[in-house]
């Protein structure tokens, strides 16, 4: 922390060229500036980017490392990392399907690929139609009442492949 | 009238929102006054949503209650706590409760988690009262005198660790909560976080005035949004009481608590990975020594720890050390909250005294397979645990027992398999998730993983099998004895477990499962 600060840096480009749009480069700037107080911060600032643009955007990158003072390198390494951080635009809403063990043992391999057969892709894949992104998740503590999966931040127990499809249906015609 | 429906993510899951709604609506369309609580769950899991109705002081239990249920619920009464096709009697004398032995989960499912009152009123905030009038090597005394083993997984002394962190010299010292309740099959922190989160707070402010620190964070992991909810509503509530911040109860000692969210990694469960990751960095394995107690979070001293290991803490400040340690067998003392999950019929939580047989457990509270069939293959403690065949089901829940067997009882995650598993397949599993989530800084577990995964499908193909199973445990073994964390050093105990006690299924041809996902 202290150290941090009185790190000397020099700036070799101030301002590194850009595909954001102006709301998303703001974006980005307003969770650094909320949040760059806390030890720790880079965490916090990356979920609160994704939660503001659904995905940290490649160009996201260089602009957080300047402002936390961290090299590209740094911000990518911490990116790449966690699974949970997208690096590709999702689609509408995110489904989270458990893939682990206890899921395992009420039939989620066979859910797993019906899900992606009905969807028509692989997992870190999204829909032609840009509904739908499907991720593997590794346990949503909901062992008992598996299988599971988690459809934006709801979680959803007991998964048959008739119900996949119903919260598919459902998720597709609401925004 | 009061009617409790939970608000724990397992009966979200099942529908508890739509139940709720159900019979906050029908019972306005019947002018009968209803007092609604969003409790937690009370680990009856296959019950969920479990609705409680309060006849008297009495709480009777219906459940499964699906929102189609609620209008035949209110025609036959319920609230009276007449008999319905779901009724299950009085909640307190359900046999799967009644057996138990609730000291760390003592509340929950009982009272409001988003309620301060309630919590006192059922005995929270008493063992901080308890540890503010001892001095802090008195306070570790206390823990120390329990027994209580690290509930995380590792099972290391408690009080042991509080009292490295008491003796080191700090300018800053820190308490972190390891959230990251990762291993499948477990799902006790989740419960404890969402339906309690009371009295994590309490443990953790107990643990900072042990040890004289005064920051605190709580790692959570994203797939965790209503613990987050809990937690966070409960330290708000916490601190506007005093029982937070610069002046403790008017004590003069501060303490500060923080939620901070994971992000999908499960290495981030290993305690220097979590460090690692608290700080902004990768999640990558530290080097030990220097311990966590002495170099830990910016490298100051620090108490890491566990969610139940935190939350078992209240109640051994309050009745005693003594009290506690005479729960338990051998040198596993007190209570542990065992998960029944994956192929079981009554999944759920069971908080026992160490020492009752994995059989009990699946039989008697589980009841079998879900879907019928024998229980063929069992694992234990996460997806580091081992595969257990049905000739080990007389093993008693003990850290040593399963450590004899070649086992591991961990966070107490069990998830049973009918006889429809393919063991091959499960261990290829393993080896995949080793190398999906290897933090990458140990070669064995970056690589050998990966290599594990092709050695099995050889195997599996028959290919020279001997020779391929001679290079499978091989490499299993330099996972094990190369590898810093229990991640590479551990994903070997489901892959030879399943080779051991399952061999028939190595050898074939392949049945048309799905092993390649």
């Amino acid at each position: 922390m202290s150290n941090q600060t009185s790190r000397r840096v020099i700036p070799i480009q101030v301002e590194p060229p850009s595909s954001l749009s102006a709301t998303e480069r703001s974006a980005v700037l307003d969770s650094c500036a909320r949040l760059k107080k806390l030890p720790g911060a880079l965490l916090p600032i990356l979920h609160s980017v994704q939660e503001a643009l659904t995905y940290i955007p490649k160009d996201a990158i260089p602009l957080i490392a300047r402002e936390l003072n961290l090299s590209i390198a740094e911000v990518h390494g911490v990116v790449t990392f966690y699974h949970y951080f997208l690096q590709e635009r999702p689609g509408r809403h995110v489904v989270h399907l458990c893939r682990a063990e206890a899921c395992q043992a009420l039939g989620s391999v066979a859910l797993e690929a019906h899900a992606k057969a009905t969807l028509g892709i692989d997992f870190h894949g999204t829909t032609r139609d840009g509904a739908i992104t499907l991720e593997p998740v590794y346990c949503l503590g909901n062992c008992a009442l598996g299988p599971s999966m988690m459809v934006d931040q709801r979680l959803h127990g007991r998964i048959t492949p008739e119900r996949f499809d119903a919260l598919m249906t459902q998720s597709r015609e609401s925004t | 009238m009061k009617i409790y429906v939970p608000r724990d993510a397992a009966a979200l899951g099942v529908g508890a929102d739509q139940t709720a709604e159900g019979l906050v609506a029908e019972a306005r369309r019947r002018g009968i006054a209803v007092e609604l609580i969003r409790n937690g769950s009370r680990g009856l899991l296959w019950l969920e949503p479990l609705v409680e109705v309060d006849v008297g002081g009495t709480r009777m239990a219906y459940g499964p209650v699906q929102s189609e249920d609620v209008a035949g619920l209110f025609d036959a009464d319920f609230t009276s706590g007449k008999p319905h096709a779901l009724s299950h009697g009085v909640t307190a004398e359900i046999p799967y409760l009644k057996r138990q032995e609730r000291l760390t989960f003592a509340r929950v499912g009982i009272t409001d988690p988003r309620s301060l009152e309630d919590y006192k009123e059922h005995g929270g905030y008493r063992g901080l009262a308890a540890a503010l009038a001892q001095k802090p090597a008195d306070i570790i005394a206390g823990v120390t005198a329990s027994g209580l083993r690290g509930r995380g997984g590792a099972a290391f002394p408690a009080g042991i660790k509080w009292k490295t962190v008491l003796g080191t010299p700090g300018t800053q010292k820190y308490i972190v909560c390891n959230a990251d309740e990762g291993d499948s099959g477990t799902f006790s922190d989740r419960m404890l976080m969402e339906g309690d989160p009371f009295v994590l707070i309490e443990g953790m402010t107990i643990a900072g005035l042990a040890t004289g620190a005064t920051q605190g964070y709580i790692y959570l992991r994203w797939e965790y949004p209503q613990a987050k909810a809990a937690l966070e509503a409960a330290i708000t509530a916490a601190a506007a009481a005093g029982y937070l911040g610069r002046n403790i109860q008017d004590s003069g000692k501060a303490f500060e608590l923080e939620v901070r969210m994971g992000a999908g990694a499960y290495i981030c469960g290993e305690e220097t990975s979590l460090l690692e990751s608290l700080e902004g960095k990768r999640g990558q394995v530290r080097f030990k020594p220097p311990l966590p107690a002495i170099e830990g979070l910016w490298g100051k001293p620090t108490v890491i720890g566990n969610v139940i290991t935190f939350a078992s803490v209240p109640i051994i400040m309050d009745r005693g050390g003594e009290f506690y340690q005479h729960f338990g067998m051998g040198r596993s003392r007190g209570t542990l909250p065992m998960q029944l999950a994956g192929n079981i019929k009554q999944g759920g939580l069971v908080e026992i005294a160490f020492g009752m047989t994995l059989r009990e457990l699946l039989y008697d509270f589980g009841g079998g397979s879900f879907s019928g069939r024998p229980i063929r293959a069992v694992q234990v403690g996460g997806p580091l645990g081992a595969y257990h065949p049905e000739s080990q089901f007389d093993t008693p829940l003990d850290y040593e027992a399963f450590a004899a067997i070649k086992g591991m009882l961990g966070h107490g995650g069990i998830v049973a398999f009918d006889d429809s598993v393919d063991m091959a397949a499960q261990a290829r599993y393993a080896m995949e998730f080793c190398a999906i989530e290897s933090c990458g800084k140990c070669t064995p577990c970056r690589i050998g993983s990966t290599r594990g995964v092709e050695v099995i499908d050889r195997l599996i193909a028959g290919e020279n099998a001997a020779k391929q199973e001679a290079i499978l445990r091989d490499l299993c073994e330099t996972l094990t004895y190369g590898s810093l964390c229990a991640l590479g050093g551990l994903t070997p105990y489901p892959v030879i477990s399943a080779l051991n006690h399952f061999p028939q299924d190595f050898v074939k041809p392949v049945r048309a499962s799905s092993a390649a996902g």
